[in-house]
């Protein structure tokens, strides 16, 4: 069943589509990322040009995300006051990456920045969770009891001292703004969430309460998702409707699922298949990177400057 | 000056030697408008020709048919490996590429028509593609714009294909066009010019008008005219799709 999507000028099967975004929905759920950081890259493999990906994916975690916050707020695992420092720097960050974007884009290089981007965040996240979550599951096995993680680094020494209540937190707001900022720079450029960055960060940089991180995440990431989408509608004018509509549909189903079934699985397991897939991707967007092109040469419509 | 010359072409090309001979054709397409509705996946254009004044003997007649679709500028990059990786050198542009340009012919183009009538008449991937003004340090140009008519032939979007009109009794003309799922929007024309002796002696062309229609149209419409009301609109879409679902879930599945 192909479908015509009118700002991509592609055509492409609408179930690989609501496939793919039932596969990220579930993944979204379960580990409270957006899942654009595979949603985008999957997307482009498919022939979808990288711009609208990047735009559209904004659009679609809008919708997964909101979906995932709803059932967290019900719970009270979010912590809002916490939400809000991240998402002003989600904000400053998102009109900063949407700048670059465009700048990009009339240098021709998006595809170069996007990928380069994906290679490096994804392969750091990817082992970093692969190690941690590898020796996690060492030490389950062995019956050691779970190590608490409370350590004292330089965040604690700055200014601007915030309590987060839900987080269990008494910190400066500059590590978090700051890791708002980074997020929403990524958001704008790589067509993610952030989640993938941010969930590592409030854990292991800010120490966050784990049972709020995710709620948590997902709230900022809705509305940096959101301003992004605005945004890349408005200075690029590469929000593709119909694709983002057919992928909602898959994805918030998807997230939902992903939600319920999350507690009653083995967390640390699936954190390892998550990081195998991460690294996966990564390695695919490497490859091509550095292998040598079929194609040596790419064209760019309309040749900029208008 | 390439106005000039654009313009002598057009004398040259409607000079008497078209009207001497006594040929001409006349054709109907199959279709002379395309929508590009969301379910839209492609389409076949089939051209029926009738070739008027045909001489007893006289069966040493050709075809060409071409489509072309609307032109626009392009900006071919070439990539290099730089550190390990490849990344897009420096554009050249392309003044005007088509974003479509079929040929359908009774034979292989250099057996049937004078280099001059290809030059003339602006037939063949080498005239369509206009690759005059090339930057000082690109060393071959014929690289760059055979690598527009390569990377466009991949997509399916540029085909020259021998063979493929049928000429019955010198009487009759039938083709068929493949029109790929990957159009833009625009007027195509569609030409076909009869030949005999490697000249051109009649030419006949139709417009052909593909547009987007339906939901598509007005999502494009939408977010060419209104981006901010556009990009609005995407996240509340995207807020209900969410809410419902969560909604859905939540009566339905309770946990």
């Amino acid at each position: 069943m192909n479908i015509y999507l009118p700002i991509a000028e592609v055509s492409v099967n609408a179930l690989v589509l609501i496939g793919l975004g039932g596969g990220v929905g579930f993944l979204s759920g379960i580990f409270g990322v957006g899942g654009g950081f595979l949603m985008t890259p999957l997307l482009i493999f498919i022939g979808i040009p990288p711009a609208v990906a990047v735009a559209t994916e904004a659009n679609q975690i809008v919708a997964s995300s909101f979906s995932g916050v709803l059932s967290h707020l019900r719970r009270k695992t979010v912590d809002i006051r916490m939400g809000l420092v991240l998402l002003s720097g989600g904000l400053a960050g998102s009109a900063i990456g949407v700048q670059i974007f465009a700048l990009l884009r009339s240098l021709g290089q998006v595809d170069l920045v996007v990928a380069l981007c994906y290679v490096i965040f994804l392969g750091a996240i990817g082992s970093l969770m692969f190690v941690e979550s590898l020796s996690a599951l060492r030490k389950a096995q062995r019956g050691g009891g779970r190590i608490t993680r409370r350590r004292h680094t330089w965040v604690q020494g700055l200014p601007f001292r915030m309590r987060f209540r839900a987080s269990n937190l008494y910190i400066s707001a500059i590590p978090p703004f700051g890791v708002g900022l980074l997020v929403g720079i990524l958001a704008a450029i790589m067509g993610v969430g952030g989640g993938f960055i941010m969930v590592p960060a409030m854990i292991y940089l800010l120490g966050m309460a784990v049972t709020v991180v995710v709620g948590t995440s997902l709230f900022q990431i809705m509305f940096v998702t959101g301003a992004t989408t605005l945004m890349h509608a408005i200075i690029n004018q590469t929000v593709d409707g119909v694709l983002a509509v057919i992928l909602l549909v898959g994805g918030v189903v998807g997230t939902q699922i992903g939600v319920r079934v999350a507690p009653r699985l083995k967390a640390e397991q699936l954190r390892i298949l998550l990081a195998v897939l991460v690294l996966m991707v990564c390695a695919k967007l490497g490859y091509d990177l550095v292998s040598e092109p079929d194609e040596f040469f790419v064209l760019v419509q309309g040749s900029g400057g208008h | 000056m390439r106005q000039l010359s654009v313009i002598l072409l057009f004398l040259f090309a409607f000079s008497p030697a078209l009207s001497d001979d006594v040929e001409s054709v006349v054709a109907k397409l199959s279709q002379t408008s395309v929508s590009l509705t969301t379910g839209f996946a492609g389409s076949k254009l089939s051209v029926y020709g009738a070739i008027k004044g045909v001489g007893d003997e006289d069966h040493n007649l050709q075809a060409i048919v071409t489509v072309t679709g609307p032109s626009a500028p392009l900006e071919v990059r070439k990539k290099v490996r730089t550190a390990g990786i490849w990344i897009n050198g420096r554009g050249v542009r392309v003044e005007s590429a088509p974003s479509f340009y079929a040929v359908a012919t009774t034979g292989p183009i250099r057996d049937i028509i004078t280099h001059t009538d290809e030059l003339r008449f602006r037939i063949g991937l080498d005239h369509v593609i206009q690759l005059v003004d090339a930057p000082n340090w690109v060393n071959d140009r014929e690289e760059y714009r055979r690598a527009v008519a390569r990377v466009r032939a991949d997509e399916g979007l540029y085909s020259v294909r021998n063979d493929t009109v049928d000429l019955i009794d010198g009487a009759l003309l039938l083709t068929e066009i493949d029109l790929p799922a990957n159009l833009v929007e625009g007027d195509y024309e569609a030409r076909i010019f009869l030949l005999r002796d490697m000249r051109v002696i009649d030419v006949f062309s139709d417009t052909i008008e593909v547009r987007r229609a339906g939901i598509g149209r007005i999502i494009y419409w939408g977010a060419r005219e209104y981006p901010a009301l556009y990009g609005v609109l995407s996240i509340v879409v995207a807020l209900i799709a969410g809410w419902l679902a969560s909604a859905f879930f939540r009566t339905f599945f309770p946990n």
